[in-house]
Formats: structure tokens, C-alpha cells, sequence
């Protein structure tokens, strides 16, 4: 895992995120990669993760229940590898 | 809200598509016998400089990431730079087709400064008899030349784009190599019968045998040719090819053509398929989330006459243009349908009427097309 609870991250500079019924699509500018996000949550905590310290102020600030905490942790991993969001240094 | 499968989230459409193409003129320099918008000369009606840039501005506050653009020849406007540039100040990509007869050294230079931006050549063959057939005489030393000068002005990975017809099939792997050769990417897509690929269809669609013969090179070197996820229907061979398997017409694809009407896919420039135009009230915008056409496609398709085969999940009945300019059923299977069914049906003259584009901007000189006509 490249993320874990207490990583800082942020969206990359270079993605902007595109509202759709599923979720969001979310574009690279440099790479060309697009994302689908499936997944509502996903994207709130995405959109939010840059203003707290770490990944698990996010979740708790997002109401995310504990049992679900690793899934978001291996999402922003994968997403962190494809360049979507970075680690904050 | 319960999140089912990314395809059926897709076939619901989204709020703006993924995949636009924008012709941006019906004039072109070649005649290509397979042209798919029976392009050659310039419509009078053609967007103008501001309509251009007010549509882009439409497509950014869209969020429409990047955009095809195409023709005719795109480069034949005396506006296409400005265009370009008008895109790419807008954080809107482009990757352009071309044949290559306006890239010349200088315009490669400008090319190659520019961020954000993709070329793709068209070739129809790897050789000049191969593709010059095809795409007419003195075109295929136009597209090495091309290629020559984005190499010499170090544009970088540019793609080579070649419609598969029955006479190019044998030249993938030397495709792959001379693309190789030129660290340039290939770009293989499905031959359509749209446009004057309509009239050449007959004579230009890979045999039953060259369609396994496309599959079996894709699932081998798949990943490093672009398909604009156009061979779908062969994915009822076996193992899905890369991609998302399904027609996005109307979903997550779709064209505005040089005069600013909306189409749901580069093929199937035909009024039963025009969803409106961006001069309406409401714009781009509106025509995407309102038409009654995409509204519909956006509904789930009926399997019809393809119900009973087990390979319907496969292959998704195949590309709508390619039935519908052939006279088959919508709800029917492809004309390439890997088991046969669309050529019996084809050949069992259940086609009565096959519908003609409703555009033709051919010029009107005699094009010789290999012993037709």
C-alpha cells in the first residue's frame, strides 16, 4: 500500500474529477489517464482528503464507518499509483 | 444509491460524453473511397471561426476532457491553429486525424510546441499500392513525409491509424513495425459502412476469416494498439479484447459534424440518427441531456433477433452504423457477426431498403473504385 490512515493527500494538480450519475470520472492532464469512480463516497473523501491531515481525519469527517476503512485505504493506494491523488510531503 | 456494473452505468449514459468527435470541415484534399463522411467539399454552412471557439467553450464548461477532431482534412482551415490553440488555452485536448498533406516542416515544429495534443496520421496500407487504392494516388509518400517531419521536429509519440480492410490485414505486424520504427503508436478501428464506405463495404470488409485473424493478433498485441474499441463484436471469439464492450453511441460517444449538427457516432451521419444541432437554445449541452435519440439509446436495448445466442454478453449485437448501412435490423445481429448470422441474414435478401447518408460532400469527379462500377 502506498496510502495508509495517516497519509496527507491530495488530489494530483494536473486531475480535475467530473460529476456523473455513478460518481465521477476523473482526468489526468498529463498522462491521459481517465478514471471512473465509482463510487460517491470515493469521490466526497477525494474531493475533502487535501483539507485534513490525514486519511482517517478525512474518513472520520466523512462518517465512514470503521469496518470500511481499509477498502478506502487500497482505493487511494491504486489511485495514488495512477497518479490521480498524491501523498502530501 | 446501489452502484451496479461501470457498462450499465455507461450504457445509461453520462452528463457529458467521454468520447467526442468534432469533424471540423466536409473539405478534403483526398477521396478516400471509404471516407465515412463522404467528405471532399467544404459545406458553405461550416462553423465559423467564433462558432468554433463558442462550441469550445461549451465542451470546458462541460468538462469535456478531450475531444477527436477530424473531417474532411482538419487542416485545411486557414483557422486550424487557432483553433488548436483556442482548445488547448482551454485545457480541452486534441488528438487530430490528418493524411498528413499539410504537416509540413514548419507546421511540424508548431505542432510539436504545442502541450497538449495528439496526431494521428491516417494510412490505409503499408505499402504505396496497398494504400494508395484506397486513400488515392501520391497519398502514401504524403504520410511518410508526415511522419518524417513530426519525427524531425521530435513531436513524440504520434499514432498511425489504419481502417482494417480485407487487403491490409496480413500488413499488422509490419504496421506494428513501422510504427515502431518511428516510436509512433498504431491505431487499428473497424472498417463502417458509412459514408462512401457504404458504396466500397462489399469490397473492402475483412473476410469471416480475417475477422478471427483480427482477433487473435489483438488479443496478441492488444495492449500496445489503440482499437477506439471498435471490434467489439469479435469479442464473441472468446476472451473480451481490451476496452469498454459496448456501442457508446449516444452514451459516452458522439459527433458534431462540420455544420454543428449532433450525431450520435462518427458513422452514422443520417437524419434518423441526428439528435439536433448546437445552434439550438441550450446548446451542446442541451442536445446531449435532452434529445429524444439519446434519450433512447440511453434505454436498455432489446437483444431481439439475437436473444436465443449465447454470445450476446460477448459481443452486445455489434455496431449499430454497421447494421443499419447494410439494411440489417437494429436489434439483429452485426453484418460481421462472428457466427455468420448477420452475412446469412445478408445474403437471405431479408434487406429490402439500405438507407443512404443523408450528407454527401463528395466531389463530384469520377472516383475509379478497383473494378466497381
Amino acid at each position: 500500500m502506498t496510502v495508509t490512515l495517516d497519509s496527507a493527500c491530495e488530489l494530483h494538480p494536473q486531475v480535475a474529477l467530473r460529476p456523473e450519475p455513478f460518481g465521477a470520472l476523473a482526468y489526468h492532464y498529463g498522462n491521459r489517464k481517465l478514471v471512473f469512480l465509482k463510487h460517491p463516497d470515493v469521490v466526497a473523501v477525494l474531493r475533502d482528503v487535501a483539507a485534513h491531515d490525514t486519511l482517517a481525519d478525512t474518513l472520520v469527517a466523512h462518517n465512514v464507518a470503521p469496518e470500511r476503512w481499509n477498502s478506502f485505504v487500497s482505493a487511494l493506494s491504486s489511485l495514488e499509483t495512477s497518479e490521480i491523488i498524491r501523498v502530501r510531503q | 444509491m446501489s452502484v451496479s456494473n461501470l457498462s450499465t452505468q455507461l450504457k445509461g449514459g453520462l452528463d457529458a460524453p467521454i468520447c467526442l468527435t468534432w469533424e471540423l470541415t466536409y473539405a478534403c484534399n483526398l477521396q478516400c473511397i471509404h471516407c465515412l463522411s463522404s467528405s471532399g467539399r467544404r459545406d458553405p454552412r461550416e462553423l465559423d471561426t467564433d462558432q468554433v471557439k463558442n462550441v469550445l467553450d461549451q465542451l470546458r464548461d462541460l468538462q469535456v476532457f478531450y475531444i477527436n477532431i477530424g473531417g474532411g482534412e482538419p487542416m485545411i482551415r486557414k483557422d486550424f491553429f487557432e483553433i488548436l490553440e483556442h482548445a488547448e488555452h482551454n485545457n480541452i485536448g486534441v488528438k487530430f486525424s490528418t493524411n498528413g498533406t499539410y504537416i509540413t516542416a514548419e507546421n511540424a515544429q508548431r505542432l510539436a510546441s504545442m502541450n497538449y495534443l495528439d496526431i494521428q496520421i491516417s494510412m490505409d496500407g503499408v505499402d504505396r499500392a496497398t494504400n494508395d487504392a484506397v486513400r488515392g494516388e501520391g497519398s502514401f509518400d504524403t504520410s511518410i513525409a508526415a511522419m518524417n517531419f513530426l519525427r524531425d521536429a521530435n513531436f513524440g509519440p504520434f499514432k498511425i491509424s489504419v481502417v482494417m480492410t480485407r487487403h491490409n490485414v496480413d500488413q499488422l505486424d509490419a504496421f506494428k513495425q513501422l510504427a515502431d520504427s518511428y516510436g509512433a503508436q498504431l491505431r487499428i478501428t473497424r472498417l463502417r459502412p458509412a459514408g462512401r464506405g457504404a458504396d466500397t463495404w462489399n469490397e473492402l470488409h475483412p473476410t469471416q476469416s480475417q475477422q478471427r485473424q483480427i482477433y487473435d493478433w489483438l488479443i496478441a498485441h492488444g495492449d500496445n494498439v489503440l482499437t477506439g474499441d471498435s471490434f467489439f463484436h469479435l469479442n464473441a471469439f472468446g476472451e473480451s479484447l481490451p476496452g469498454l464492450n459496448l456501442c457508446g453511441a449516444g452514451r459516452v460517444v458522439c459527433l458534431i459534424d462540420p455544420i454543428g449538427d449532433v450525431y450520435a457516432c462518427p458513422f452514422v451521419i443520417h437524419d434518423q440518427f441526428k439528435a439536433g444541432s448546437v445552434h439550438e437554445e441550450g446548446g451542446f449541452a442541451h442536445v446531449w441531456r435532452n434529445s429524444d435519440l439519446f434519450l433512447s439509446l440511453r434505454e436498455p436495448e432489446s437483444e431481439g433477433a439475437c436473444t436465443s445466442c449465447g454470445n450476446y454478453d460477448s459481443c452486445q449485437g455489434g455496431c449499430m452504423a454497421a447494421k443499419f448501412f447494410t439494411g440489417l435490423p437494429l436489434d439483429g445481429p452485426d453484418p460481421e457477426c462472428v457466427i455468420g448470422a448477420g452475412e446469412s441474414l445478408l445474403k437471405n435478401a431479408t434487406v429490402t431498403l439500405i438507407p443512404k447518408p443523408s450528407m454527401d460532400h463528395s466531389r463530384k469527379v469520377s472516383v475509379t473504385v478497383g473494378g466497381n462500377k
